[in-house]
Parts: structure tokens; sequence; C-alpha cells
């Protein structure tokens, strides 16, 4: 990649350029009668003439890559001679298209009119002529910037304070990437789901109860506008998420109060970490899990006491998805409870209650805004669970709340849609981001009020 | 005896009994979680296991010249194209000269993997001398005489071997003629529709690849973002606004994370797809949270003296971070960001969004080309119809579980190692 060589060998300058910059420093500082009569360390002066060199350097390479393709697309269109120029949007990029695949070797030139393979020609120079400018540009920009840098070493130059405002700002800016993060996550989501609206009004997407997004080829076929009535997909992801909550919720809450209160310190140290495991195995062996084993276990099981299982139910993407979620509910819940005071325990159990009588009505009430915080989190992870739902629930918009039939979910949903290839302007593919934008706001939301009550809770002991 | 005190006596076996209750309550909890541990794990290895071997059949290779089509065996180009499984049919037609019947031959050649052509062609290259001689051979067998011979012997009804084949494996086991051999090529080849020759290690360099991606950015500029934020930031409402942000990228679906990936960085930016470094960049913007989170926790550990020393000694604030500060609080930031790694190794969703569920079996030589990665390859394998992929899905699920399971301890190693209490 040249871009990469680019890089590589900017570094190479950079290291240089700081070199040079130290030798300068002693240089300068010789008649003076050694370093200590400079501003700064002689670091720093090598530092200054490195980042001069590598910084000016590095922003004229983003900005060229950013301009660079549009430019060269401009220039070749309006090149073209008149006989091709294209009609329409379409026809220009297909035209666009084409001259690309001639360029780039993969149509041969004998099979395209002639007018096309001199204009692929031309594009093929055009670039040549590009990254040559590039190099120039690149390396005369990096050499300039670095040897301005090497001349500004003066004793008097106060190198320090300049390096650190550079080093403040790269520190800043890394913190920005958060941000740009989720800009660049609301960005993405909002504008194709703008664009999927366009298409399909939102009141239909929301309350519809007929979901399949398979669009079919010829317009007389059946299914061929689609239904795009995203409530069964809500309901399976309701459905599915209730089923994990269920499994997980009790024995999180149970266990983390089991070995909080009355387990004996070894059993803790043990049990604590292997229950932790089951936090670290990947998504994806858990969806294993489901789908080879505990689905065929339940159907099995179903079927021996006559009841019709589906293969995909429900009930297996649920309870595996229970059992990822224990270890993540057991150790928010463990923080909060013993978090609560001793004195609290303490007062209570001096009144004659029993140990779990202190527990139900002293040390849960005292923690509940903890622990209702920490399964609110549980929540939104078990809606934007992914793999264990992708592997062992079905693809079928089924409206039901029988854990036994196969339901599908919003993540499900979206992988079907966006995995394999796609058309970037069909209802199909823009329905999987407005599902991720259903996605990320209700995740969000649960997670602004969770760590919202969390936040409130832990000041009220510290 | 005053009234109260009667109420509270007859109560008293109640209250125990309940109390005896709660407790029963929190053991089964505890012993589900655990239980839930060794059912998976178990699970996983029972399955697994059988995939480290292969079965072999021993055949009586003739390196016959006419067969081959070659009649110079130094020449590379005719070594090359010759058709090799020709040797293996004829082997097999020796050593079942019964078999007439079109149909039934077919089913013979079939015993033999549609891969192990290439491994004579290989003994060839290396050894011109072996045309025209008879050799006794070590042939890898099929995934189906695989699973028949792995199984159990009431097992072996339900195999999908085809019945007409099964008194011939019979007869190759009874003689000793077949033998399980340690799977080599799980470990140095890549995906494969047969479930014999297919292997992990395009996966695992893939993996390495997006990971090298990840951490060459994810650990800058989440160290950078910490300290920025625990030692320069000001304390107003934009540097809040950052932490929220922060907190809550924490929390988003990992798939939204794919979802931007496939919006900035493929649509908008033009990278390529199902490449690893894409691949990383998405892992990177998903870790970059835990890392930071991880990292001003470790800064916050550093205590306050340290800083005060170096500030009242004359160095300017950045001096004071970058020779004390950071320093002190880097085993921690390690920690955290192994910790980081493990879970963008073992993340699947965001991959799938961006094309990595290719079918490669190359195995990629940098972070831009084509790949796969550990998890999508168990992914991909899971979803396989034929039965020998289960074996092989665990079996990979256990390589990417020994690498999870070694990064964790490296973390507790460092922590314990080298954190120190202040």
């Amino acid at each position: 990649m040249q871009a990469g060589n680019l890089v590589l060998l900017l570094i190479a300058l950079g290291a240089v350029f700081y070199f040079f910059g130290w030798r300068r420093s002693y240089a300068v500082s010789a008649p003076l009668g050694g370093v200590r009569h400079l501003h700064s360390l002689p670091g720093y002066y090598a530092s200054l003439a490195a980042v001069w060199c590598v910084l000016p350097a590095l922003a004229l390479l983003a900005f060229w890559l950013m301009i660079d393709d549009a430019v060269i697309r401009t220039n070749l269109m309006a090149s073209l001679p008149s006989s091709i120029q294209p009609q329409s949007q379409v026809d220009h990029e297909l035209l666009l298209n084409q001259i690309r695949n001639v360029a780039g070797g993969a149509l041969n030139p004998a099979f395209v009119p002639a007018e096309v393979a001199a204009a692929a020609e031309q594009l093929n120079a055009m670039q040549a002529k590009n990254q040559l400018m590039l190099n120039i540009a690149f390396i005369s920009i990096a050499v300039l910037g670095g040897v301005w840098g090497w001349s500004r070493v003066q004793p008097r130059l106060r190198a320090r304070q300049q390096v650190e405002s550079v080093m403040k700002w790269l520190l800043m800016a890394s913190a920005m990437v958060a941000i740009l993060t989720t800009l660049g996550i609301v960005l993405s989501v909002l504008f194709e789901s703008i664009r999927f609206f366009q298409k399909v009004s939102p009141v239909e997407f929301l309350f519809g109860l007929q979901w399949s997004p398979q669009i079919a080829l010829r317009p007389d076929q059946v299914g061929a506008t689609g239904a795009f009535g995203a409530v069964p997909l809500f309901a399976g992801t309701l459905l599915i998420s209730f089923i994990a909550m269920c499994v997980a919720v009790p024995v999180g809450l149970m266990s983390a109060i089991y070995l909080a209160e009355y387990a004996h310190k070894n059993v803790r140290a043990w049990a604590k970490p292997i229950l932790e495991i089951l936090a670290g195995v990947p998504t994806v062996v858990y969806g294993f899990f489901a789908a080879l084993t505990v689905a065929p276990a339940i159907r099995g099981l179903g079927e021996s006491m006559g009841l019709t299982v589906a293969s995909e139910s429900a009930l297996a993407a649920g309870l595996v998805m229970g059992i990822m979620i224990i270890p993540f509910i057991s150790s928010l819940a463990d923080d909060v409870i013993t978090a609560v005071p001793r004195a609290m325990r303490d007062g209570s159990l001096a009144l004659g209650a029993t140990q779990s009588e202190t527990i139900k009505r002293v040390v849960i009430p005292a923690a509940l805004p903890g622990i209702m915080g920490g399964i609110l989190l549980a929540v939104s992870r078990a809606i934007g669970e992914t793999m264990i739902v992708v592997m062992a629930a079905g693809l079928a918009a089924n409206l039901t709340a029988n854990p036994l039939e196969a339901v599908t979910t919003i993540t499900v949903q979206i992988v079907t849609l966006l995995v394999g290839d796609q058309e970037f302007d069909s209802a199909k593919t823009l329905a999987a981001f407005a599902l991720g934008l259903m996605l990320f706001i209700v995740t969000l939301a649960l997670n602004v009020i969770a760590l919202k009550i969390v936040r409130k809770y832990r000041e009220q002991y510290e | 005896m005053s009234n109260t005190t009667e109420q509270v006596r007859k109560s008293l076996k109640a209250r125990y009994r309940s109390e005896k209750r709660f407790r029963a309550f929190g053991i089964s909890a505890v012993a589900f979680g655990l239980l839930a541990v060794v059912v998976l794990f178990t699970d996983i290895i029972s399955k697994g296991t059988s995939a480290f071997v292969e079965t072999y059949i021993q055949l009586d290779i003739h390196w016959d010249p006419a067969e081959l089509g070659i009649d110079d065996p130094t020449d590379p180009e005719q070594v090359n194209y010759a058709d090799y499984d020709a040797l293996i049919k004829a082997a097999l037609r020796e050593r079942f000269p019964d078999v007439e019947d079109r149909l039934e031959r077919r089913a013979l050649y079939q015993l033999a993997s549609s891969g192990a052509g290439f491994r004579l062609r290989d003994q060839l290259q290396e050894n011109p001398d072996l045309l025209g001689t008879i050799q006794t051979r070590w042939i890898l067998a099929d995934d189906d005489v695989d699973m028949f011979i792995k199984a159990d012997a009431e097992d072996r009804q339900n195999t999908r071997l085809p019945e007409v084949a099964r008194p011939w494996v019979e007869a190759l086991e009874r003689d000793g003629h077949t033998d399980i051999q340690w799977n080599a090529s799980f470990f140095s080849k890549g995906d494969s529709r047969e479930p014999e020759q297919a292997g992990v290690w395009a996966a695992v360099t893939g993996s390495f690849f997006t990971m090298l991606v990840t951490l060459a950015l994810a650990f800058p500029i989440g160290v950078a973002a910490a300290v920025y934020l625990e030692e320069f930031a000001p304390k107003n409402r934009y540097t809040d606004f950052i932490e929220v942000n922060i907190n809550n990228l924490a929390a988003v679906p990992s798939i939204i994370f794919g979802l931007l990936g496939l919006a900035i960085f493929i649509n908008l930016f033009g990278l390529p797809r199902s490449v690893p470094l894409v691949g990383g960049l998405v892992l990177t913007l998903m870790t970059l949270p835990t890392i930071i989170i991880s990292a001003r926790a470790a800064i916050k550990s550093v205590p306050p003296s340290i800083r005060e020393a170096a500030l009242g000694m004359g160095a300017s604030r950045m001096q004071m971070v970058m020779h004390h500060v950071l320093p002190l609080a880097m085993p921690g930031m390690l920690t955290g960001a192994i910790i980081g790694m493990a879970q963008a190794l073992g993340e699947t969703a965001p991959l799938l969004m961006i094309g990595m569920v290719a079918f490669i079996v190359d195995i990629p030589g940098g972070p831009l080309d084509a790949s796969t990665v550990l998890p999508v390859q168990i992914y991909l394998w899971a979803d396989s119809p034929e039965a020998s992929f289960v074996a092989l899905t665990s079996a990979a699920i256990m390589v990417l579980l020994a690498f999870l399971i070694s990064m964790n301890t490296l973390a507790v190693l460092l922590r314990k190692r080298l954190e120190r209490r202040w």
C-alpha cells in the first residue's frame, strides 16, 4: 500500500531530523559553555525538529487522500468526448465503473468502445501522475518542515513548552476519539435510517405486524413490495431477553448474596473466579453450545413430554444467554452488596433478626438501586447480544409469546440483511440500519438510566 | 412469660426454616453457575478432542509412470500437473479387486480424501527416484471414514459412511491398515470444504493481524485519552461530555460498531472489505472504552505525593506525567489492555458486518489480505451441515479458549508481579 510506505518513510525521516536536531542543539550550545546554557534539554530541540517534519506531512497526506479520488473523477469526466458523456446519474456511475474495470485490468479493453478504452488509459495516467505528485509533495513538505524545525534550534528557543503543547493537543485529540466514535455511530445509522424512512413510513416500521424484507425480483411475484413491520422482531427480542433475565437475575443475585454474606472466604476465593470464566467465554462459543447441545436437549425433553418444540426455540437461546449474563449480574450485585455498611447489618442482627431476614429486609433494600442499575445494564446487553441468537434463534418473524417456538430478533435480522451481497439503495439493506438505530436508542436509554442510578447510589454510602 | 416472647418462640421454627431455605437457594444458585461452567467445557472438550487426530489408510502405491503420464520425474511441470488421484484409485482397486460395479467403485474411491493426491505429489517432488517403484504409504482418509473409525461399535450404524463401504473399512481396520494420527494440517492449513483438510491456521493468522492493528491503535490512543482526562482536562461540561460518552460506548452492543465500520470505513472511506485492517479499526473503537477506563483507574491509583514530589523538584506537568505517573501506572494499563484484547479476540458480530465471513483458503500475509478470524471461522464451521465439522468447530473453540485463557492468565500474573500497593 502506497500510503503505508509513505508513513514508514516519514517515520524514518522523523528519526533523521530528531538526530540532527539533537546534534544541532549541542553545536549551538558549545560556544556558550555546554548544554546547561540551553533553555530546554537537547531532547526537546530534537523532538521539535521531528515534530515539524512529521505533523505537516501527515496532515497533507490525510487531506490529499480525502480529495484525490473526487478530483480525478471530475477531471476524467470533464475530459471525456461528448459522444460518450453520460446523460443521467446512473449512466455516470456505470460508465465510471466500466472505465475503472478496464483501467484495473479486470475488463479487456477490446470489449469496450474505443473512447472508453482511451479514458481508461487516461485514468491510469492520471493516477500515476497523482501518485507521483503526492510523493513529491509529501517528501518535500516533510523535509522542508524538518529543516525549518532544525534551523530554529537556538539556545533561547522555548522548545520544551512548544513540544509539550503539541503533546497536549495530541492527548486531547485522543480523548476526542470517543466523541467522534459516538458521532460516527449516530450519523451512520441515522443517515441510512432516514433514507429507509423515505421508502417505508416510520409508522409502518414501528407498528406493522408483518416482517418479510426479502423483496422479489419481478413486480408481479408474491411479496413484491416486502413488508417492514418490526413488531415481531421487537417481540422476539423481548421474549428471548425475558427468558434470559428469568435465568440470570435469580441465579446471579442469589449467588452474589451467598458468596458475599454466607460463603467461607476460601469458597468465595474459588467460586467467584470460576463464575467469572462465564463472562470471558466468547459469545460465539455460547451460540455453538446453544445450537448444538441445549436446543436438541430441550427439543428431546419437550418431545418426551408430548410438546412440539421448534429446533430453534426461543427457550434454548434465552437459557444460554441467561447463563452468559449470570456473572455480569453477580459481579455488579456483589459490588453493591459489599458496599452496604457493616453497621446496618450489625444493627439488624442485634435486634434479633436472622441472617436471611437481615439480608432481605436491610441489605437488599439498601442495595436495591444499585442492583436495579445492574439489571438494567444486563437487559441492555441481552437486547444487543448477537451471536447466540444468530446461531440458535430462528430467522422467521413469528409474533408469539410461546418460548418453545422459533422467534427472530433485531440483531439476527441486522446480520441476515447485511451479510452477503448488498446494494445500498434497497430498502432491505437500509432496514438493517433502521433496526440498528432502534437498538442503539434503546440500549443507550437503558445505559444512561442505569449509570445514573448506579452513580447516585454509590454517592450515598461513600 | 410475656406474650411477645411466646409469640417469638412460636415463630422461631418457621424463621429458622426460612433461613435454611434461603441458604439452600444461595448454594443452589452458585452450584448452577459452576455446573454451567463444567457442562460448557466438558461438552466442548468431549466434542472437540477427536478433531486433533485423523484417520489414515495404508495402501501400496505404485508410482506408475504410465498412470501419472510422467516420463521425466525431474521436470517440475510434469510432476506438478500429473494425476496423483489415479495412483490412489489404482491402489484401492488393487486392495479390493472384487469391487467391479461402477457405482461401488465410486464409493471405493471416496475412501481416500480428495486432497490425498497432493501429498503424493509433494513426496515425488522431494524424491524423483520414487517413480516406477511400489511403496507402502499412509493415505489421508475421507471424513466419513474418519468418523466411522472414531465412532464406538454401536454408534457406527449412524455414521454417514455408505452401507457398501463399511465392510471395506472394517477389513482395512482388521488388517491393521488404518491408523489414527496427529492432525498436523489442522494447525497449518486454511479453511476447506473437506473437513479432513480444513485447518485453523489461516484464521489464527487473520486474528493475529487484526489484533496487531487493534493493539497498535487502541493502546496508545486509550492511554493518551486516559492521561488527558485524568491529568490535564479542566473540569467543565466538555470533559463531562467526553466521560459520559466513554461510559456509554462501553455498553453499546458490539454489532452497532459493525454498522459503523460498514457505513464509515467501507462505504465512506472506500477501504476494502474482509481485511484485518478494517476489522482492527472496528475492534479498536470497540475496545477503546475498556482500555480508557482501566487506564484511568491505573493513573488514579498513583498517589498524589509522587506528583507533588516531581512538581516540587521543578518538573513540568508533562514531565511529571511522562517520567513518573505513566511508568508507575503502566502495569495496571497493560493488564487492562490485555483484558480488552481478549475481549476483542473473541468478538464476532461486528466482523460479520464488515464482510470477514468470506470463505478464505489462503493464509493471509498482511493486514490488507482478505482473511477471516478465529471466532468467525467457528461461526462458519458451526453453520456447516457435515457432522465432522462439529468436531472441527469444537477443536477451533478449544484453540480460541486456549488463547483467551493464556491472555487472562498473563494479565493476572502481570498484576500480581508488577502491581504496587501504596
